[in-house]
C-alpha cells in the first residue's frame, strides 16, 4: 500500500467517522444525564430526511441542516417527555422513535418527491469542502504536504464542527457548573433533587442537545456524505454510535477515538475489494460488515468493563 | 480613598436566624394527609436555637413527614413554619436551604463517583464555571474542618471514603450552604460506636457554635446521651416533649408505643448442648474478584445463640447468604454432623430447609417477601412443596395455605389478620413476623436470622425478641447477624465479631461491653 492510498483511507476515515461522532457525542449528553437514547438511529434518519428536502427545495444547506435540527429536537422532545416527565420506559421510547422515523420517511418522502422515498439529488445545497489557507502551496512538500493538503485541509464545515465539539464537551462536562450537574445527575439525581436544583430540566437541557447533535449527524449524511436523502440510509450508524459510546466508557475524547477507529473500517471495506491475505481471500463483504461485528462484540461486553452512569435508565421519582 | 457603595465582604444573604429570636424553628399546627391516612395531626412544636432536639417514634408515627415539610418536599394541608421567628413558606429544597436548613439524609445524597469538594459545592456554585467556586470550598472546608473536627480530604473521591466520612460530607454540605439548622435522620444507623462517638463531638461542637440540630433516631441511648429536649411522635401526633434530663428511655418508650415496653429482653441462662453448625475455613471471593470471606471458622450448638456483630458490609452477609444457600464458597460447614453441600447442585436454598436450616433474610423485602403477593401465598414460600399443602399430585391446597396464614396471624399477632391482603401493605414489623413465623414454625434445628428488628417498631422487636429466645429455650441453634449492638448484646449467648470477612473474635456478653466491641469491629484485634 503506498502513501496515497493511505492518505485517501485516512481522509475517507474522517468524513466517515464525522457522522458517528456527531451522533456519538449527542448519546453522550444524554446518557451521562441518565437518559438513555437508544433512538439516536430515528433521529439521525428524521434529520437526514428533512434536510435533504429542505436543502434540495430552498436550495441552501443551512436552512437544510436547520430543518434536519428540528427534525431532531422534535424526536427528542417526544423521548424526554416519555421518558422524563411521564418516566416511561427509555428504551421502548427510543425503539418507538425508530420505527417512526423509519416509516415516517419514506412516507413522506413519496408523497412530496414521488421517488420511491428518496429526495432529488442536490447539485446546490450540499456542503462544500472547505480548503484551508496555504493547502495549494504547501501540497509538494513530501509527507507533510499531502496530509496537510489532502487529509487535513477540504473536508466541509461539519467536519471540522464535529472536531472541534470534542474538546469542546470535555471542558463542558468537566469545567462547568452545568456539567457538573448533569453528571451528578446521570449518577444520582436525589443528590441534585436535594441540593434544590430541577433534575426534570437537567436532564431536558441534556435531551435537547443530544437532538441538536443528531440533526447535525443526519444532515451530514444527506447533504455532505451524500447528496440526498436515500431510504434508510443511516444504515444501523446510530447503533454504531452507541457502541462507541459504550466502547469509550462515555468520555469524549475516547468517543472520538472510537468513531475514527470505525470509520477506518468502513473505509477499508470501501476502498478495498477482497483482501488477498495469502492464505483465504477476504470477501468484501466480510470487510462491510466488520463494523458491525465489532459493534456485536463491544456491546457483548467483550471489551473491558464499561460502568454506564449509575442512574442511567432509570426515571427519576422522588424518594420522601 | 474610600471605595465607593457600602457592599459588605460577606455579599451574601441576611443571617436566616435574627439574634432576638428565641426559637429556631417553631411549627404551628402542622397537618398532612396523604388520602386517607392522616401522616401529621395538628403538629405544635417549638425547638429552642442552640440546642439538640431529639425526635423520637415508631414506623409510621410520621417523623419523617413532618422533616419532609420542613425541607419543602411536602406542603402540609395546614398549619404554619416559623423559622427564627418570621413565618416562612418552604415549598422546595431550595427554599429550606434559604431559609438555613440543611438535612443529613439516612440514605446520603451523595454522588458517588465525584470528589469531596464537587459533591459539596453541587447546586451551590458560585457561577458558571467550577474553578472558583472549587478554591472557595476548598477554603471553606478547611475552616470548617479546623472549627468543627470536621476533616475529610477535599480530593477523596466520595465512594472511597468510609460511611462515617460520607456522613461527614453531608454536614460539610449543609455548612456550605450556611445551614443554622441541621437534621440528622437516623444518622448512627451505619455507623461503628467509635464513628458514632465522633458523630456526637461534632455535632456538640456544631450546637457550641450556636447551631440548631435536629437529630431523628429510634435509638433511645442516643437520645438520652445527646439530646437537650426530645419530643415523642405517635400515630401522626406529637405526644410530648421534655428535656431529655427529666425523662428515662422507659418512659420514652412507653410513650412511642402507647403502652409499657420491656427494653431489656428477660432470659434464662443458656443450656448449650451437642454442635448444631460447624464451620471451618469458610472463604468466598466474590464476581469482582474481591474476597468477601477470608477462612471464617465459628460453630453454633444446640439451645444457644452466636450473635455476629459487626458494621454493615464485612461479611455478614455473604455468611448468611453461603450458610442459606444463595451462594457459593470454599470450605466446610456441618449441620449436625452432615455435611452441606457449598458448591454443587444440593447448595440450594430448598436443600438447606431439608436439612434443618431455616433463614430469616437480612432484606425481608427482597429476600423474605414477595411484595405483590398476599400474606398467604408469602406463608407457603420456600415450604410450597409441603405435603400439607398439596391438595393432589397436581395442584395445591391454597385453602390449607390461607388456613395456615390465618392461623399464624392469630398467633404472631400479625396485624391486620387479612391473609388475601398484599406484603407490601402490611407495616415493617408486621413483615418480619410474616416471615419469622414461616420460618420458626417449621421448627428448624439452626435458625439464621440477619438484622430481625431493622425498621421494625418497637412493640413487634420485644415480640421478634421473644420468639427467638423461645427457639433457643426449645434447644434449637441460632445464628444472628445484626448490626445492632444493643440487640447483639440483649440476645446473643456468646458474640462474634466480624471484620473484613474475618471473626476479629469472641467474647461473651458478660464479660463485653460496646466499646470493647466497637474496636473488633473497627478492625482492631482485643
Amino acid at each position: 500500500m503506498d502513501f496515497a492510498t493511505l492518505i485517501q483511507i485516512l481522509d475517507s476515515t474522517l468524513r466517515l467517522a464525522t457522522p458517528l461522532l456527531l451522533a456519538c457525542l449527542a448519546g453522550l449528553y444524554s446518557e451521562r444525564a441518565g437518559v438513555f437514547d437508544i433512538g439516536l438511529e430515528g433521529k439521525m434518519l428524521a434529520a437526514a430526511f428533512l434536510s435533504g428536502a429542505v436543502a434540495f427545495v430552498s436550495g441552501s444547506v443551512w436552512l437544510g441542516v436547520l430543518a434536519g435540527i428540528g427534525a431532531s429536537l422534535a424526536l427528542s422532545a417526544v423521548h424526554g417527555l416519555a421518558s422524563i416527565t411521564f418516566r416511561g420506559n427509555q428504551l421502548i421510547s427510543g425503539v418507538a422513535i425508530n420505527f417512526l422515523a423509519s416509516g415516517l420517511t419514506v412516507l413522506v418522502g413519496q408523497n412530496w418527491f414521488e421517488l420511491g422515498g428518496r429526495t432529488p439529488a442536490l447539485t446546490e445545497g450540499r456542503f462544500q469542502p472547505i480548503t484551508l489557507p496555504l493547502a495549494e502551496t504547501l501540497a509538494p512538500v513530501p509527507v507533510l504536504g499531502p496530509i496537510y493538503s489532502d487529509l487535513i485541509s477540504g473536508h466541509s464545515a461539519l467536519v471540522y464542527l464535529a472536531l472541534a465539539l470534542v474538546p469542546a464537551s470535555w471542558w463542558l462536562l468537566n469545567r462547568t457548573r452545568f456539567g457538573l450537574r448533569l453528571r451528578a445527575v446521570g449518577e444520582n439525581p436525589a443528590a441534585v433533587d436535594t441540593a434544590g436544583v430541577s433534575v426534570v430540566g437537567i436532564r431536558f437541557a441534556a435531551v435537547a442537545i443530544c437532538g441538536v447533535l443528531c440533526g447535525l449527524a443526519g444532515a451530514y449524511l444527506a447533504t455532505a456524505l451524500s447528496a440526498g436523502f436515500v431510504k434508510e440510509m443511516t444504515a444501523g450508524r446510530g447503533y454504531i454510535a452507541l457502541a462507541a459510546l459504550i466502547f469509550a466508557k462515555w468520555r469524549p475524547f475516547a468517543a472520538m477515538g472510537a468513531c475514527l477507529l470505525f470509520g477506518l473500517l468502513e473505509a477499508v471495506a470501501n476502498r478495498f475489494q477482497n483482501i488477498d491475505l495469502g492464505v483465504v481471500v477476504l470477501p468484501v463483504q466480510f470487510m462491510q460488515a466488520l463494523p458491525y461485528i465489532l459493534t456485536v462484540v463491544i456491546l457483548a461486553g467483550f471489551v473491558g468493563k464499561a460502568i454506564p452512569p449509575r442512574a442511567g435508565g432509570e426515571p427519576y421519582v422522588k424518594e420522601r | 480613598m474610600e471605595p465607593l457603595g457600602g457592599v459588605s465582604p460577606d455579599g451574601g444573604r441576611p443571617a436566616a436566624v435574627a439574634p432576638s429570636a428565641p426559637w429556631a424553628i417553631e411549627l404551628r399546627g402542622i397537618s398532612k394527609a396523604f388520602g386517607p391516612v392522616q401522616a401529621n395531626r395538628d403538629i405544635s412544636i417549638r425547638i429552642a436555637r442552640g440546642s439538640i432536639h431529639g425526635i423520637v417514634g415508631e414506623n409510621g408515627a410520621g417523623k419523617s413527614t413532618l422533616m419532609s415539610i420542613l425541607y419543602g418536599f411536602y406542603r402540609a394541608d395546614a398549619g404554619e413554619i416559623l423559622i427564627g421567628g418570621r413565618p416562612v413558606q418552604i415549598p422546595d429544597s431550595q427554599a429550606a436551604i434559604r431559609a438555613g436548613i440543611g438535612m443529613v439524609f439516612q440514605h446520603f445524597k451523595l454522588v458517588p463517583n465525584f470528589t469531596v469538594l464537587e459533591n459539596v459545592i453541587l447546586g451551590a456554585e458560585d457561577g458558571a464555571l467550577l474553578r472558583p467556586s472549587l478554591t472557595r470550598a476548598r477554603a471553606v472546608l478547611a475552616d470548617l474542618a479546623r472549627e468543627y473536627d470536621l476533616d475529610v480530604d477535599p480530593n477523596a473521591v466520595v465512594e472511597n471514603l468510609s460511611v462515617g466520612h460520607q456522613q461527614r460530607v453531608e454536614i460539610l454540605k449543609a455548612l456550605f450552604r450556611r445551614a443554622d439548622i441541621l437534621i440528622l435522620d437516623e444518622p448512627t444507623g451505619v455507623l461503628t460506636p467509635d464513628e458514632a462517638d465522633h458523630l456526637f463531638r461534632i455535632l456538640r461542637g456544631l450546637r457550641d457554635q450556636g447551631k440548631t440540630i435536629v437529630l431523628i433516631t429510634h435509638k433511645l441511648r442516643e437520645i438520652m446521651e445527646i439530646t437537650d429536649h426530645v419530643s415523642v411522635m405517635r400515630r401522626g401526633q406529637m405526644v410530648a416533649t421534655v428535656p431529655t434530663p427529666e425523662t428515662s428511655p422507659e418512659q420514652l418508650a412507653e410513650l412511642m408505643v402507647g403502652r409499657k415496653v420491656l427494653l431489656h429482653v428477660d432470659k434464662g441462662p443458656a443450656a448449650p448442648g451437642r454442635t448444631v453448625l460447624q464451620v471451618e475455613n469458610l472463604a468466598l471471593t466474590d464476581a469482582q474478584g474481591v474476597q468477601r470471606l477470608r477462612g471464617i471458622n465459628l460453630h453454633v450448638r444446640a439451645g444457644e445463640i452466636l450473635g455476629i456483630a459487626g458494621v454493615a458490609g464485612n461479611g455478614q452477609s455473604e455468611l448468611l447468604d453461603v450458610l442459606g444457600g444463595y451462594a457459593r464458597a470454599t470450605g466446610r460447614v456441618t449441620v449436625n454432623g452432615v455435611e452441606i453441600d457449598l458448591t454443587g447442585r444440593t447448595g440450594d436454598g430448598r436443600s438447606r430447609r431439608a436439612q434443618g436450616i431455616a433463614h430469616v433474610p437480612e432484606d425481608r423485602q427482597v429476600r423474605g417477601l414477595i411484595l405483590d403477593f398476599a400474606a398467604w401465598e408469602n406463608v407457603g414460600f420456600g415450604y410450597h412443596h409441603a405435603p400439607e399443602y398439596q391438595k393432589n399430585a397436581l395442584f395445591m391446597d391454597n385453602d390449607a395455605l390461607r388456613a395456615d396464614c390465618a392461623a399464624k396471624m392469630a398467633r404472631f399477632d400479625i396485624r391486620p389478620p387479612i391473609p388475601a391482603l398484599a406484603a407490601r401493605n402490611f407495616s415493617g414489623g408486621n413483615q418480619q413476623k410474616i416471615i419469622v413465623a414461616r420460618e420458626i414454625e417449621r421448627n428448624p434445628d439452626l435458625l439464621l436470622v440477619g438484622q430481625p428488628t431493622r425498621g421494625v417498631d418497637i412493640g413487634a422487636i420485644e415480640f421478634i425478641h421473644k420468639q427467638i429466645i423461645a427457639l433457643r429455650d426449645a434447644g434449637k441453634a441460632i445464628l444472628l447477624v445484626s448490626v445492632e449492638l444493643d440487640e447483639i448484646l440483649s440476645l446473643s449467648d456468646r458474640i462474634a465479631v466480624m471484620f473484613d470477612g474475618r471473626i476479629m473474635g469472641e467474647r461473651l456478653p458478660s464479660e463485653t461491653n460496646e466499646r470493647d466491641l466497637g474496636l473488633l469491629m473497627a478492625g482492631m484485634a482485643g
